[in-house]
Parts: structure tokens; sequence; C-alpha cells
């Protein structure tokens, strides 16, 4: 990529950061370039990020109207899905699948719930309660 | 020893060629990230199917994670110590017995837990590299390499990030350099590691890797028009983001490994690297061409129709180009 070619789109998913990019100087000479992003790039970012809120968001009125346990909701709030919270909590999916239900969700021992907690990072308060906030912003 | 020579933070492309590129370094070899990178033939493509991220298949322009650190070890004598944890506690309290003795130490970790990568960025990745180079207080001192500047991190952060479970969990890994040769012959070893990449590209005995990996996944791209126009849309970004965001993305790591032959056409004194570098910087500037069709696709409006034909016509040509310049670096006669 020519040096002049490298995006300075000031991106907002960078957050004020830059990227180191190769690039070649008049002469054909490779240099490392920092670059503020590139929209194209950053459109694609912004579609999987939308598309991740847009399930946190699915799951939080599912949850509100008790179809789903929080847990359904913590996962998808914390950028997972059922695969990703199979294999960092080492449970079967059809394990987690129960644990969706609420009914059952109630029943949980503590040492589960915890470890739900600890591979989600919230506390057992959290992890049992949907926020109050509303699903339009968020995450961290 | 280590403790009197400061440590200097560097800005790189990539995560794990840049730790590498400094430590070595560090340790009083200089390597550039386009020589660490090329010297482990790292290029790579695979599009595999049946393994699947956030519900999307793996597109991988690299290597396998690790494999940097394995290729430098077996191609320059570089020795590595490599430390994994199943306690947490004594992954911790390991690091900090290391940082005591003065070293600087390599980490992987997930990318998500990391509190100073910014929210849009923060993704279940767990293969991400990092230096360690000190502590204060609670706070442990990183040099990132994908960041302009050093980054602190909490240490209860940091433990998350080092210990999460799941797809290519890091189990706490930490490493350093136990020797670090002096010198490096590059007249032997360039020719044969550039000779290794080039065939790893073109001659793969399955058809999801290399160039045939490539062309894998324009078919599948053909395939689209028959998939629900959502999902397609979902997928061409997905294609883009491994590209563009994912570590440097697939046409950065074409860019980088253009700046590694240019250096290796200097050392070797070699006109035909020069010109298969100028080869490849064409075909990352076509990898940037792609992304920016695949995107304008995805902006599309409901019912207007995404021409897939065209993009797979884009990703066979993107093939056609990266092919001409692994036959060109196989019929390359070292000076």
């Amino acid at each position: 990529m020519d040096k002049k070619n490298v995006p300075q789109d000031n991106v907002s998913t960078y957050a004020n950061n830059k990227k180191a990019m190769y690039a070649t100087d008049s002469a054909g000479n490779y240099n490392v370039v920092a670059s503020s992003g590139w929209k194209i790039e950053e459109e694609a970012t912004m579609q999987a990020v939308h598309e991740l809120e847009r399930m946190a968001r699915d799951a939080y009125s599912r949850v509100k109207h008790g179809e789903k346990s929080p847990l359904f909701f913590h996962m998808y709030n914390c950028r997972m899905d059922l695969q990703v919270l199979s294999e960092s909590t080492g449970f079967f999916k059809w394990r987690i699948k129960r644990h969706f239900k609420p009914s059952i969700f109630r029943k949980l021992s503590d040492k589960i719930l915890e470890h739900y907690g600890d591979t989600l990072g919230l506390s057992r308060e959290e992890l049992c309660t949907l926020p109050e906030q509303d699903m339009d912003k968020d995450n961290g | 020893m280590d403790r009197q020579k400061a440590f200097q933070h560097k800005h790189f492309a990539h995560c794990e060629s840049g730790v590498m590129s400094l430590m070595m370094t560090h340790h009083g070899l200089p390597l550039s990230e386009a020589m660490v990178f090329g010297l482990s033939s790292a290029l790579m493509f695979a599009y595999i199917p049946f393994v699947k991220l956030g519900g999307m298949p793996l597109i991988a322009y690299r290597s396998r994670p690790k494999s940097i650190i394995r290729g430098l070890q077996k191609n320059l004598g570089i020795k590595m110590q490599m430390h994994t944890f199943s306690n947490p506690r004594k992954g911790m309290e390991k690091l900090d017995t290391l940082l005591q003795q003065g070293k600087i130490v390599g980490a992987q970790s997930s990318v998500f837990w990391l509190p100073y990568f910014p929210p849009e960025m923060r993704f279940h990745f767990n293969a991400h590299n990092l230096i360690i180079y000190g502590k204060e207080e609670d706070q442990y001192l990183i040099s990132d390499p994908v960041f302009e500047s050093s980054q602190r991190c909490p240490a209860k952060d940091l433990e998350k990030a080092r210990f999460v479970r799941g797809m290519m969990a890091p189990k706490g890994l930490l490493y350093y350099p136990r020797h670090v040769p002096r010198h490096i012959n590059y007249k032997n070893i360039l020719p044969v590691v550039i000779r290794k990449n080039a065939k790893a590209m073109l001659k793969t005995p399955v058809p999801i890797a290399g160039i045939r990996g490539i062309r894998a996944l324009a078919k599948s791209i053909a395939k689209l028009s028959t998939k629900n126009p959502r999902w397609a849309k979902l997928f061409l970004g997905h294609i883009v983001r491994m590209q563009e965001e994912i570590g440097t993305g697939g046409a950065g790591f074409r860019f980088i490994y253009a700046s590694f032959l240019q250096e290796s056409a200097a050392i070797l004194d070699n006109q035909d690297l020069e010109d298969a570098s100028r080869m490849m910087t064409a075909a990352g500037d076509q990898w940037r061409e792609f992304a920016l069709m695949a995107v304008k696709g995805i902006r599309r409006k409901r019912g207007e129709a995404i021409d897939f034909t065209d993009l797979q016509e884009k990703l066979n040509s993107v093939a056609d180009a990266e092919a001409e310049v692994y036959h060109t670096l196989l019929d390359t006669k070292p000076a």
C-alpha cells in the first residue's frame, strides 16, 4: 500500500487509538505508518457490534417476559453465544440450555452460580438480575 | 542484568510478531517485525467452514497462534522458555517472580477482558500476545504491540484475561528467551523460509488452505445468493473483519510480508525478491479492494441484490495475484 493511501478516517471503533500499517514511500520502500482507521473496517466492526447488541436486546426482553433466565441475557451482553459460554465454563451446551429456564436457574447451587459469575465477570447478584438501564447503549 | 537496559515500547502491526521483534531486539538480536514474520513463514490463508467463531467460519490470514514463536525457535535457534498454569494464582506469582528478576515477559491473553482495549474492539479472541515489563502497586505495565503507547492493566483484569477458558485458551502462558543467538546466517536461512512459505501457500494437501483456501472462500461467497440475505451480509462483514480488524488483518499481513521480501532482497542483493515484494504489495492492495466491495455489498438496502459473482471474481483474482508471487518466489534462484 502506498503511504498516501493509508486510511486516516479517525474511526470511532479505535477510540483515538492508532494501528500500525506497512506502507511504501515514494521510492517504494516500506515503513510503518500509524493509521487512525479505515471507515470500511469500521463499518464491518460496527455491523458485528450491532448484531451482538441486537441479540442482547432480544435476550433482555425475553428474560423480562419470563421466558428465559437472566443468564441468557448476560451471556449475550458479554458478547458470547452458547458455544463460547460452553467453552469458557466447561459446561455442556445442553446443561447451559437447561439453566436458561427460569425455574431451573432459580434452583442452581451457589457453586454453579459462582462459576457463571466468574466466567462472565459478574457478582452473584448481578448474574441473577437484569440491569435496569435501557438496552440501547452500554457494553464495556 | 536486563534490568539496567531500559525497556522501550514500540508500535507494531501484529501482536505475536511484534512481541517477538521487541523481545529479540531487547535481548540483543535486532529483528524487525517483518523479519520475524517472514523468518517464521507465518503468511497463510485458511478458510475452515467447520470451525466456527461466533457462528461464523474461521478465516485466517496467517499461520496458527504461537507458530511465529515456534518458527523462530526452529529457524534461528532461539530457545524460549514457556510456562502454562492450571492454577491462576500460581500463574500470577510466577509472573511477579519473573518481573522481579528483571525479565520482560511475553504473555498470551484474551482481548475481551483487557480494559485498555476500546469497547468496540473487545471480542472473545484468546490468542492475543503482549509483553509485561513491570509492576507498580497493583498495576502491570504492559507493552501491547498493537497500541501506540504502553498500557497499564490492573492485576485482577490481567489475571482474568490470562486465564479465560475456551478456544485457544491461553492457560496463563508466559514466555521469555533462554538463549538468543548473536548472529544469524541470513544468506542460508532466508531462501529456505521463503521457499517454505511459498510452497505452503501453493501446494497444500487440503482444499481449505493456501491459494486453494482463497478459492474455496470465493466459491462460498458465490453461494451466498441462495442464503438468507441478512446472514449473507453478516458473512461478508465477518470476512472483512477477519481481514482488516483481527490482529492486523489479511491485507496487512501481505504488506508485512512484502516488507520482509524487500528487507531480504537488500540482504541477499537479489532483484527478484524486490520484484516479488512489489507484486505482494499489489496483492495486498487487491485484498483491500475486495474489502471495499464487500462492505459496499453490506450497505445495500433490503431488496437490493448484492452481486456475489462479482465478489467471487474479485477474490479469485486476488488468489491469482498471490499465486503469481509464490511462483515467482519458487523460481527465484538464491544469490
